[in-house]
């Protein structure tokens, strides 16, 4: 077989892999060495689905002794196999780097023969590019689950980031789909990495120069929509993650039919897209924007609105928190306010420093008027122009798409209807929601 | 202070000269209409005022502006000058004139024309250089990285550091084709030279197999089920394409060719701007 069939199949096998961040970590290229990164990450290229490519995101191998219902490369899946050896690996991203086609290397691994053998082989491949290369771009490596601890801290050594895929947000979810995994199995390589970032960040205090473990932190991601865990579920569940493992990341991946399987929704069901935006919003809300889990979605809202982004729920739900006055409000206030972001929070927090700050003026700081004039003052005085009818608000808080799938929804005049009320689930979960 | 309104002043194209253009207007309590270049098409319209570039002149104002107003309003008069921004000499001489009279304050004064106008050109000035750290493709001929891109800031001092802490073993070239300029790095030596056209080799059989395997890995990677070209163009604009790999055909995607160049591309100009 050669390289491009080769570089095709392990391609092809890693692409349901959503992680391609090269962020978290500062360095350069070590005297006689190839390499740097940067903290904030560098895209290279986006693919046609729009994702962003920093890495050369390819497996280890596609062989699996594993038969999990949900993954191409399961065992019982008749599909062509094959597996590089550590070093074709090490040259081919040696080359791409040189190039600058990617920022680094993000190698998982079906397991081949056991976890213990296939985690060596990425151990090798790595000691090759940090070793011989002495390359010190991004290596984001998959901790294998099962795999020896003794392993995990070699791996932990070489890369600058490290994932466990939770994969199913919840223990019967995982003993129906993937029989072979167990809640234990993945939260224990977690727990071990996070112990040893912690030990390490201790170390580097005592000693300088100490060699950093997985400096740029680990992630994990779950799949949505194979299963009928609730948004509510897998937001805690996310929420838990980062409290307690201190995760850099959680990633999302909307389920994409790769197998029939009675456990499974069909082959033609579409990926829940919206959904997996709706739960990236809250993230960003969890992460930078100071909202709490259960202050999104609670036991009796399980899903997302599929019509307005998290933070404008909230914010409507919570109009007593309103109007904010944005020459006076702390800047975790602002960042509450639909329309207002981290940047712009902080350049008004800057900008209110040297003057009063009017509606005009916001504009130019980048904050999107159009939503966030139902909620802040400027010195006490509302925006001017400001059309307090049903259907105006509608317009401006939802997005046009949302505002199409409203409207096909509903079929009714706009002015029934009304933001607060829960809405049916049934565009969310079903065919309406590609597109997201 | 009015604007006189057929006040114009030219200066020489660089930053000392645009600080003496700062230096005068304060000797002469004005302010100018226009700062451009000697060579500007206007040039029939008004005469203008030549100032000329003197650098006692341009480092007591250099010096001032970070007493003033901070080192932070200083790196970004720097930066605004490297954007593409319409007027930016004009702009960054009130933006100057509103920090002599303000203070640090200057830099949260975010609300003010002048100094919106100006972060927003640095903010594009810096988007630009960030993607292009990642948009950049080099093509590798006789062991030399090459590269080329088109922005329209002129990001290439922006863009030393990055890719010399990167490939420090390297030798490389890249090409800034809006300005002529091009950044040449060896071993551990770079400098910022005018290169007006570069004439690249025919790409040798192990340039054209890694180009056709990220190609590979290029359209293997993207989930047909997602597929969401929007999202692509809205994270990486059609200009960039242009010299990205991956766009291009196998046949096509070979540099031009032309004579003259065969692949001595550092040999002769580096050794000379690197004293």
């Amino acid at each position: 077989m050669d390289a491009f069939e080769k570089l095709k199949i392990l391609t092809d096998a890693a692409k349901y892999d959503v992680a391609c961040t090269s962020s978290g970590v500062d360095k350069k290229a070590a005297p006689g060495g190839i390499g740097s990164a940067a903290a904030c990450g560098i895209c290279h290229s986006f693919s046609a689905d729009g994702r962003c490519i920093s890495l050369l995101k390819v497996l280890m191998t596609n062989i699996c002794v594993y038969d999990c219902k949900y993954c191409v490369n399961r065992r019982s899946n008749d599909t062509p196999r094959t597996s590089f050896t550590p070093r074709e690996l090490a040259e081919l991203t040696i080359n791409f780097y040189r190039r600058n086609y990617i920022e680094g290397l993000f190698l998982s691994s079906g397991v081949l023969k056991n976890p213990d053998y296939t985690c060596e082989q990425i151990i090798e491949a790595l000691r090759i590019l940090r070793g011989e290369y002495r390359f010190s771009g991004y290596i984001h490596a998959k901790a294998i689950p099962g795999a020896d601890s003794m392993l995990i801290a070699q791996l932990g050594m070489l890369a600058d980031r490290m994932s466990v895929n939770i994969e199913l947000p919840s223990q019967s979810s995982l003993q129906l789909l993937a029989p072979d995994k167990s809640k234990h199995s993945i939260l224990a390589p977690m727990g071990y990495i996070q112990n040893r970032i912690q030990e390490n960040s201790r170390d580097i205090v005592k000693y300088r120069h100490s060699p950093k473990f997985v400096p740029a932190g680990q992630s994990t991601q779950m799949i949505i929509g194979a299963t009928p865990d609730t948004d509510f579920q897998i937001l805690n569940l996310t929420e838990g993650l980062y409290r307690k493992y201190k995760l850099k990341r959680v990633f999302f991946s909307a389920y994409m039919p790769v197998a029939e399987n009675s456990l499974l929704p069909s082959l033609d069901t579409k990926p829940p897209l919206l959904r997996e935006h709706r739960l990236y919003q809250a993230d960003w809300l969890l992460r930078f924007y100071g909202f709490a889990a259960n202050e999104l979605l609670d036991q009796e809202h399980q899903s997302f609105n599929p019509y307005v982004d998290p933070k404008c729920n909230w914010a409507l739900n919570h109009m007593d928190f309103f109007p904010v006055d944005v020459n006076r409000a702390p800047y975790d206030h602002l960042l509450r306010v639909p329309g207002i972001g981290v940047t712009s929070a902080m350049r008004i927090v800057a900008a209110r420093r040297t003057t009063a700050l009017q509606f005009d003026g916001l504009k130019k700081l980048g904050v999107v008027l159009k939503r966030a004039q139902y909620f802040i003052t400027c010195s006490g005085k509302t925006a001017e122009g400001k059309k307090n009818t049903q259907t105006a608000m509608l317009r401006s808080l939802l997005s046009e798409k949302t505002l199409d799938l409203y409207h096909s929804h509903f079929s009714l005049p706009a002015q029934q209807l009304s933001l607060f009320d829960q809405p049916s689930p049934l565009p969310y979960h079903g065919r309406l929601s590609q597109n997201a | 202070m009015p604007n006189q309104s057929d006040l114009i002043y030219r200066y020489d194209g660089s930053f000392d000269g645009l600080l003496c253009c700062v230096f005068e207007s304060y000797e002469k309590k004005e302010i100018p209409l226009d700062i451009l270049l000697p060579d500007a098409s206007q040039s029939q319209l008004f005469s203008g005022k030549v100032i000329p570039t003197d650098l006692p002149k341009a480092s007591r104002v250099l010096a001032s502006i970070p007493q003033k107003m901070g080192t932070s309003a200083l790196d970004f008069v720097r930066h605004a000058f490297l954007t593409c921004l319409a007027q930016k000499e004009l702009y960054i001489l009130l933006f100057l004139r509103l920090g002599y009279r303000y203070g640090p304050s200057v830099m949260n004064m975010l609300t003010n024309d002048v100094v919106n106008t100006l972060f927003k050109a640095v903010k594009h000035l810096n988007r630009e250089s960030h993607l292009l750290k990642g948009f950049l493709r080099f093509s590798i001929f006789n062991n030399v990285l090459v590269g080329e891109i088109a922005p329209k800031n002129y990001v290439l001092p922006l863009l030393v550091q990055h890719f010399c802490e990167r490939y420090p073993e390297e030798r490389f070239l890249i090409h800034d084709k809006t300005h002529g300029m091009g950044l040449v790095y060896q071993p551990y030596h770079s400098a910022v030279i005018p290169i007006g056209t570069l004439e690249m080799p025919e790409a040798d059989e192990e340039e054209q197999m890694f180009r056709e395997l990220w190609r590979l890995f290029y359209d293997t990677i993207a989930i047909q089920g997602r597929y969401n070209p929007e999202c692509r163009m809205s994270h990486m604009p059609k200009r960039y394409w242009k010299y990205m790999t991956e766009f291009g055909s196998p046949q096509k995607n070979s540099p031009p060719k032309l004579s003259g160049f065969s692949g001595k591309l550092l040999s002769i100009p580096v050794r000379e701007n690197l004293t």
